[in-house]
């Protein structure tokens, strides 16, 4: 069938063009921003509280000191990344408003923490 | 045990519930049950590759390389979704009419299964290297409490996958003949929901901007870490504070695949062969 047989073409190519503009994107994206450094040991974050500027984006860097995977989350300010053990991970976040937003690490739901931007 | 449940319970959910939704949408089509099943063999294949090699991922990219992972495979899922819907507008009111008229439930289609396996795959592709990771850290780290955990962990994948059968068999309660709107409009928010997840990815790389990070709040109203805010968020991408970029994801997604559906149901203006070519050839 001639609508099946042009799609099932065109869909690897489609796909790879994706890829493609998706790793384009990513070599042009630079930290030119402040970065900050959290740190997970004994499935604490430290520090605790986090302060962070307010109104403009900033670089992330999670370290996860402990041997087992971790995964950096918040529902606050919408991220999720995996930190595997003993292995650092960066992650953008903002801009935020002025407050208090909490993150977690999913795969140990009692390790918690706020940044706190102002 | 029960902490290692839950969190390999919500891993599994989203993939299953996908594959409830799949399974529905493809019903009648000879073989599909072996697409699927496919699919998911690769799907957990990748996983555990993708398991393996997270650290290298991650790290691609200037460290962004777990996020434009994760926001290609998402949009790749969007597109096949999106194919579907397109080609079952297209298509879909012949099929559920013939097997009608022929009195029973196979259709004899050449339905686009690949496309569907692979968002079976991709499904499982995403969830299960989490699932992977988490139960991997757990077995090497062995302790008194190790082989509960991954009792655990078992015990989550399971009921995961019972909420996804469930969901099906829910679906394909439906007769035929209304159940392919059903799966359409299912399908239609999924892809609109990856969609707007795949933008959080590219804001989390610094792709794309965030455009205003709490759009709305509705938090107080239904919390996304609730168990019904979960499951709206997995079926439609239900975010309590959206930001900007997702809001724009979701909603070009709905408006681009109801376009093409559109467009694929309008009746063809001119019959392919029968009218000959107007207009000059170009020289």
């Amino acid at each position: 069938m001639a609508i099946k047989d042009t799609a099932s073409k065109r869909a690897p190519a489609a796909l790879a063009a994706l890829l493609a503009c998706a790793l384009l994107a990513g070599t042009l994206a630079r930290a030119s921003d402040a970065e900050l450094v959290l740190t997970i040991k004994d499935h604490q974050f430290a520090p605790a509280e986090l302060v962070v500027p307010a109104g403009q984006k900033f670089k992330l860097v999670v370290r996860n000191a402990d041997a087992v995977v971790a995964e950096f989350e918040s529902v606050d300010f919408h991220r999720e990344k995996l930190v595997q053990g003993g292995h650092e991970i960066a992650v953008y976040i903002g801009p935020l408003d002025a407050g208090r937003y909490e993150f977690f690490d999913d795969l140990h739901p009692e390790t918690r923490g706020h940044l706190v931007a102002r | 045990m029960l902490a290692s449940l839950i969190i390999v319970f919500r891993e599994v959910l989203e993939a299953s519930l996908v594959i409830g939704i799949v399974m529905a949408a493809s019903r009648g089509v000879p073989r599909r049950g072996a697409w699927i099943l496919g699919g998911c063999a690769l799907g957990v294949l990748g996983a555990c590759i993708v398991a393996g090699f997270a650290g290298e991922i991650s790290s691609l990219v200037d460290g962004v390389g777990q996020e434009l992972f994760n926001a290609a495979i998402l949009l790749a899922a969007v597109a096949m979704l999106a194919w579907h819907n397109i080609w079952m507008s297209r298509h879909g009111r012949e099929l559920a009419a013939s097997a009608r008229r022929l009195g029973k439930d196979v259709i004899d289609g050449t339905r686009p299964l690949t496309a569907l396996a692979l968002v079976c795959g991709i499904a499982l592709l995403r969830e299960g290297s989490e699932v992977v990771l988490f139960l991997y850290g757990i077995a090497v780290s062995g302790g008194a409490s190790a082989g509960s955990m991954l009792l655990g962990g078992l015990v989550g994948c399971a009921l995961g996958l019972a909420v996804g059968v469930a969901l099906y068999a829910g679906l394909i309660f439906i007769p035929l003949r209304h159940l392919f709107r059903v799966t359409g409009a299912l399908i239609l928010l999924l892809a609109a929901g990856m969609a707007s997840q795949a933008a959080i990815y590219l804001a989390a790389a610094n792709v794309l901007p965030t455009l205003g990070n709490r759009i709305w709040d509705s938090s107080a109203l239904l919390s996304e870490t609730s168990l019904p805010g979960q499951l709206l968020h997995i079926l439609a991408g239900y975010t309590a504070r959206p930001a900007g970029i997702q809001l724009v994801f979701f909603v070009a997604t709905l408006v681009l695949i109801s376009a093409g559906s559109w467009f694929a149901t309008r009746p063809p203006r001119v019959i392919a062969g029968a009218t000959p070519v107007t207009g000059q050839a170009p020289s």
